[in-house]
């Protein structure tokens, strides 16, 4: 193990980084899935469509893919961002159809009744969905979106094995070829700071799971 | 969606129009935002014929070659998922089975099994098991195709597997209880219960979400090709092909849709088969709250 203990530094700045883009592609992904579950909810039947249509094709699309496109098609149109940027806009893309399934099912796991007593009351479209609907789903669906984020957590290590500089991956990678330490112990510290990060992440979902969980 | 409409009323004429000026609104931006995307391509002459030509003109010198090598690739990725989806079943199979059999101290190591390599990126399984199986010089020569490809489907299948383990238990727990009972009851053993009466019921509760976990590893055989294992599926022949060619635009895109073909297709087979389910016994929303989101 001497590798990882002789490079503690590394690694826990690697782990920063990869903390970094987990945060960004967090925030990110979840206010653009909220919005285009939104539109897939709508009256608008052009945002639906859309909504619908983003969904299926980045969900049906690798998440290798996306990133991709983002390394090799956006120089070619004279967009030129970091790595670093272009990796957490890939991330954020793609979580945000799962997200966007996840936030939807939860607002299908309100009974229809709510709905419909909230407008027997006179409450237009918004404040059915602001005031009744959406604070229930939430609730809902804080266990299917917190699987889709620790999903996340884990597909930022490909946003990482795509040349990030600094995250837990490119440490790794810059130990074993640069450095010349044996590759095993080395990405078995690489391995160990990812399950920090995504068992933390699940104890800490289990906690809140409980404490948002409603009997039906 | 008739869930959904649930949170507008039937609208009024008003509300029709101002539904439909919305509409048209919501589109003119988006083809504005195509028209500024199309523009930009434009300029860049991503447009420009030779580009395409080798994808889109039968009489291109490159046509043929170009797409006889996604073919190559195309066959390769499937038959990377298709590998590690049976192997995941076999194996996620004996762990679930593990887990919901074994007494509480050999249920451990199983437990903890399962909890790592559902925690780890499957990205650095791959590369794990690879650089594993290089360094303990563990000669895959014997089986059949390139080492590249078992390396693959290795690593994916340890991830794949403890999911599937995982939606079995989640199959299993949400079948009434009476069924086992009932089977205790009249003599069989657990194992008889298991194999002959929670098993089968488990499996077709399972069954959507296991073709939703086929697109996962569909998806992820394409990992390949960002940790260079030399595997040829896909997404590297695009890559290489779009070196040869100078179009990535234009190569991703046709690999992007090709991908999003054969997975919509999965994901739509998966629905009709939840469908056709619904009526049987267990609750396959139980087991559907499972899969989340594969890289």
């Amino acid at each position: 193990m001497s590798p990882v203990l002789d490079n503690l530094d590394l690694y826990w700045q690697g782990f920063l980084t990869s903390l970094g883009i987990i945060g960004w592609a967090l925030v990110g992904s979840l206010l653009l899935g909220t919005l285009i579950a939104a539109f897939r909810v709508s009256p608008v039947a052009s945002l639906r469509a859309f909504g619908s249509a983003w969904v299926t094709v980045v969900r049906n699309c690798p998440l290798t893919i996306v990133l991709f496109f983002m390394a090799f098609g956006l120089p070619e149109v004279g967009i030129n961002v970091s790595f670093y940027t272009f990796g957490v806009i890939g991330l954020i893309i793609y979580t945000s159809a799962f997200v966007c399934e996840a936030i939807r099912s939860g607002i299908n796991s309100v009974s229809a009744g709510q709905a419909e007593a909230a407008r027997a009351i006179g409450l237009p479209f918004t404040k059915t969905l602001t005031q009744v609907v959406l604070p229930q789903a939430l609730r809902a669906t804080v266990p299917p979106l917190g699987s889709v984020q620790i999903a996340m957590f884990k597909n930022s290590a490909v946003v990482g094995a795509f040349g990030v500089g600094g995250d837990l991956w490119s440490v790794g990678r810059n130990l074993t070829s640069a450095q010349g330490y044996a590759f095993i112990p080395v990405l078995t510290g690489v391995a160990i700071g990812y399950l920090i990060i995504t068992l933390t992440a699940g104890a800490l979902l289990a906690v809140l799971e409980r404490k948002v969980a409603i009997a039906r | 969606m008739s869930q959904l409409s649930v949170l507008y009323d039937a609208p009024g004429p008003r509300a029709v129009r101002r539904a439909r000026i919305g509409t048209i609104l919501a589109i003119l931006v988006f083809v504005g935002f195509l028209a500024v995307a199309a523009k930009r391509l434009n300029d860049r002459g991503q447009f420009a014929s030779e580009l395409w030509s080798p994808w889109a003109n039968p009489s291109d010198e490159n046509f043929s070659a170009v797409w006889e090598l996604v073919g190559k690739g195309l066959a390769a990725t499937l038959t990377a998922a298709t590998l590690a989806i049976v192997l995941s079943l076999v194996l996620g199979v004996l762990l679930g089975v593990g887990r919901l059999m074994l007494g509480p101290i050999l249920r451990v190591p199983v437990v903890l099994w399962i909890e790592l390599f559902r925690a780890l990126p499957v990205v650095v399984t791959i590369v794990l098991v690879w650089r594993a199986f290089k360094e303990l010089k563990i000669d895959l020569g014997p089986l059949p195709g390139d080492p590249g490809l078992w390396y693959l489907v290795i690593g994916l299948t340890l991830y794949n597997s403890v999911i599937i383990a995982e939606i079995l238990r989640a199959g299993v727990n949400s079948l009434p209880s009476g069924q086992g009972e009932a089977a205790l009851a009249v003599g069989l053993t657990n194992g008889q219960t298991m194999r002959a009466i929670l098993l089968p019921q488990a499996f077709r509760v399972m069954l959507p979400a296991l073709i939703s976990q086929l697109v996962v590893a569909l998806k992820d055989t394409s990992l390949a090709a960002v940790v260079s294992l030399g595997y040829l599926e896909l997404l590297r022949r695009g890559n290489l092909i779009s070196q040869n060619l100078d179009n990535p635009i234009q190569s991703l895109l046709i690999i992007a849709t090709i991908f999003i073909l054969i997975n919509y297709a999965l994901s739509k087979l998966a629905e009709y088969v939840e469908r056709r389910m619904s009526r049987s016994s267990g609750d396959p929303a139980a087991a559907a709250q499972l899969e989340g989101a594969g890289a």
